[in-house]
C-alpha cells in the first residue's frame, strides 16, 4: 500500500498534463505454459510470431466487420481524449483511447492498407516490431473494455473491441494474460472462476441456510442440482465465496422464497462470469456458456435468472442467443436470460414482495452503474431499464438515495478502474489510479449528503472497491450489492 | 516464479509469491511468508492459518469468507467474528494474504 502514489482527491475531475510512459512499464503476468495448452495457445511467444500476428489480423478483419471500420474511420477528433479514467489517473497519453488504438491502427496501415505500405511513416503507418509487442501487451492490458470513449466518439468506435482483438491476436502467438486464461481454464475444468469442487459449494449453501436461519428464524433454502426446479440461478462464483458478494446471493434465495418460485444452483454451471470476452475469444465464450445450457436441459429447469455480474449480463444479455441459443425450450413468459433485478422488480411491482425500508435506515445509498449493463445492455421493457431497475430497487429497500453527479452515471458512467480482465494484484496501481474518476465523484455525495452505501449489481465491482477504497481512506463496508439491501429490507414470513 | 531457501529446503513460489508446492509448507515457511508481507505472527494469525489449512483439506479450496468469520469468532470470541478483524490481521485480505501465508493457492476469480 505503502509504494502507490495515490492521486489527490480533487473537487472536480480534473484533465491530468501529460506523463509519456508513466504507466509503460505496468505488466501483467503472463499466462503459464500450463494453461494456454489447456486452452489451445501456443505455449510461448513463437518464432514466426509477426507472420502469426499478422494472419491473425487479416483473419479478424475478415471475421468482424466493424474492427476494419474502427481502424478506417478515426478522424483524430480528440472527443475521446479525456474519457478514459485510466488515462485521468495516470496522464499516460497511451491512455487516451485514440492513442490506444493508434497502437494497432499504424500496424494496420503498414500491412493492410495501399497508403501505408507504400508510404510508410509518412502516413503514420509502422513496421511490427518487439517494441510494438512491449507496447501492446502493456496498454491493451490498461484497457477495461468498459466502452465510455465510445459513448463520446462521434462515429462509435469501441475501444473495447480492438483491445479484444489485440488480445486475441497475442493469445495466437503465444503472449497470454495470467489472470484471465488461469481463470478460463479452471472454469473450463471445474465450472467456476474459483475451482469450488461440488461438495465445497453444497458445504458453503449449508452453511448459507444454518446461518439464515439463526438470524431471520425462517428456513430459506439454497437448493443445488435440484431436477425441476422453475429457476436455474446462474451466479458469479464470487458469490459463493467474498464479502461482500454473499449477502446478494442471501438477496436472491429470500427473494425466492418468499414469491414461493423454486429454484436451484448447479454445481456443474456454477458460474455467470465469462473471461472468453475479456479476451476477445469466441470459441472460449461459448465453452464457458454452453455448460449453462447443458445444465438448464439437465435439470429441466422453465428459467434461466442470471445474479448480479456485469460483464457476463452483456455476455448473457446480447451474446448467449447466438453462442448457446436457442431457448426455445425454457418458459417463453420470461426473458431468457432474466436478470436477479428484473425478476425482484417484477415482483415488487405486482405485490409479491413486501420491503420494510427502515431496515436500511443506517444507509444513505448512492448507486454505481457498472460498464457493462449501463452501456452494453437493456433490462426490462423499457430502453433505460438497465438504469431504472435497479435504482427502483435501491429505492424500495430504503429511504435515503442520492444519485452521484450525472455526468458519472448511466451511460457515462465510469469504470470501477478493474474491469476488462485488469482486477489483478500485479496492477494494483493502475486500478487505484484508474478509480480516481469514480472515487471523485463518490466522495462529493459522501461529503454533501453523507452517503455511506455504494450499491452495485457487479462481482469485479465489488471486489474492485472494497480493495481500492481505502486507498483513498474510504471505508470499504460502504460497498455492496443492490440484493444485499433487498436481502435486508424484506420481510419474511406468510403473506398477509 | 522464484524460490526460497530455509535450513537447506528450497520452496518453489509462483509471481505473486504464493508457494507452488502446498505439501512443502510447514511453520517455517509460513513465518517467512508472513515477514515478506509485513505480518507479524500472533496465537490470532496461527488461528486463521489453522482454520484455513483444515478447510482446505477437507473441501480442497479456501472457505467462503464469511464462513471463515464465523469460525474465528468461535474460535476467539464473538467480538473477532468479523471482517474487520480479518483485516485487523491481514491488510491485504484473508483471502489472499492468509491464503499465502497459509500455503493455499491465491483464490482467483473476482475476488
Amino acid at each position: 500500500m505503502a509504494d502507490i502514489q495515490i492521486p489527490e482527491i480533487k473537487e472536480r475531475i480534473e484533465i491530468p498534463n501529460i506523463k509519456i510512459g508513466a504507466t509503460a512499464d505496468y505488466k501483467c503476468h503472463p499466462a503459464s505454459e500450463a494453461h494456454m495448452t489447456k486452452l489451445g495457445f501456443p505455449v510461448k511467444l513463437v518464432d514466426n510470431w509477426k507472420e502469426k500476428l499478422l494472419e491473425k489480423m487479416a483473419e479478424l478483419l475478415k471475421k468482424y466487420r466493424s474492427l476494419q471500420v474502427y481502424l478506417d474511420i478515426c478522424v483524430k477528433c480528440g472527443s475521446c481524449t479525456d474519457k478514459c479514467h485510466y488515462y485521468l489517473g495516470t496522464g499516460d497519453p497511451n491512455n487516451m483511447p485514440v492513442a490506444r488504438q493508434e497502437l494497432m491502427r499504424k500496424i494496420y496501415r503498414k500491412y493492410f492498407t495501399p497508403a501505408g505500405k507504400l508510404l510508410g511513416k509518412l502516413v503514420n503507418a509502422e513496421e511490427l516490431t518487439e517494441d510494438t509487442l512491449k507496447e501492446w501487451y502493456s496498454y491493451f492490458h490498461q484497457c477495461s473494455q468498459c466502452r465510455r470513449c465510445s459513448v463520446f466518439c462521434p462515429y462509435g468506435i469501441d475501444t473495447a473491441e480492438i483491445s479484444m482483438a489485440a488480445r486475441e491476436m497475442m493469445d495466437a502467438i503465444g503472449m497470454g494474460q495470467k489472470y484471465s486464461n488461469e481463470i478460463i481454464a479452471k472454469v473450463e475444468e471445474t465450472g467456476n472462476n474459483l475451482g469450488i469442487p461440488a461438495p465445497a459449494l453444497r458445504g458453503t449453501l449449508d452453511f448459507l441456510e444454518e446461518d439464515v436461519k439463526e438470524t431471520t428464524g425462517v428456513d430459506v433454502k439454497f437448493p443445488m442440482d435440484v431436477v425441476g426446479a422453475d429457476v436455474l440461478l446462474i451466479a458469479p462464483s464470487a458469490d459463493f465465496f467474498s464479502t461482500p458478494h454473499v449477502e446478494s446471493l442471501v438477496g436472491y434465495a429470500k427473494v425466492f422464497h418468499q414469491a414461493g418460485i423454486s429454484w436451484t444452483v448447479s454445481s456443474y454451471a456454477s458460474e455467470f462470469a465469462n473471461f472468453g470476452m475479456f479476451i476477445g475469444n469466441y470459441s472460449h465464450m461459448q465453452k464457458i456458456a454452453g455448460r449453462i445450457r447443458e445444465q438448464a436441459h439437465a435439470l429441466k429447469v422453465k428459467r434461466i435468472v442470471v445474479g448480479e455480474c456485469g460483464h457476463a449480463w452483456r455476455v448473457g444479455y446480447s451474446f448467449w442467443n447466438t453462442l448457446i441459443g436457442p431457448f426455445d425450450f425454457l418458459d417463453p413468459k420470461y426473458p431468457a436470460p432474466q436478470h436477479i433485478c428484473e425478476l425482484s422488480y417484477d415482483l415488487i411491482n405486482s405485490g409479491a414482495l413486501k420491503l420494510d425500508k427502515s431496515a436500511n435506515d443506517e444507509f444513505t445509498v448512492t448507486y454505481h452503474d457498472s460498464c457493462n449493463v449501463a452501456r452494453a445492455s437493456r433490462m426490462g421493457k423499457k430502453p433505460g431499464g438497465q438504469f431504472e431497475i435497479p435504482r427502483a430497487l435501491i429505492r424500495a429497500s430504503c429511504n435515503k438515495f442520492v444519485d452521484m453527479a450525472e455526468h458519472t452515471i448511466k451511460e457515462r458512467t465510469f469504470c470501477c478502474g478493474g474491469g476488462g480482465g485488469l482486477l489483478t494484484d500485479e496492477l494494483m496501481e493502475l486500478r487505484v489510479k484508474g478509480a480516481v474518476p469514480r472515487v471523485q465523484a463518490l466522495k462529493e455525495v459522501m461529503d454533501s449528503h453523507n452517503v455511506n452505501f455504494l450499491a452495485l449489481i457487479c462481482a469485479i465491482c465489488k471486489a474492485q472497491f472494497t480493495k481500492v477504497l481505502p486507498y483513498y481512506k474510504m471505508p470499504m463496508e460502504m460497498v455492496g450489492g443492490v440484493h444485499q439491501l433487498i436481502s435486508k429490507a424484506i420481510v419474511l414470513g406468510a403473506k398477509e | 516464479m522464484g524460490s526460497f531457501e530455509l535450513s537447506g529446503k528450497v520452496y518453489q513460489t509462483d509471481e505473486d509469491g504464493y508457494l507452488v508446492n502446498m505439501d512443502d509448507w510447514n511453520k517455517e515457511a509460513a513465518e517467512h511468508l508472513a515477514k515478506e508481507e509485513n505480518v507479524e505472527m500472533t496465537d490470532a494469525h496461527w488461528e486463521v492459518v489453522n482454520l484455513l489449512r483444515e478447510y482446505y483439506e477437507e473441501y480442497k479450496i479456501a472457505p467462503m469468507i464469511k464462513i471463515l468469520i464465523k469460525a474465528v469468532g468461535k474460535k476467539l470470541g464473538p467480538d473477532k467474528g468479523n471482517n474487520k478483524y480479518l483485516y485487523e490481521l491481514y491488510p491485504q485480505g484473508p483471502a489472499k494474504q492468509a491464503c499465502k501465508i497459509a500455503g493455499l493457492p491465491k483464490p482467483t476469480g473476482c475476488v
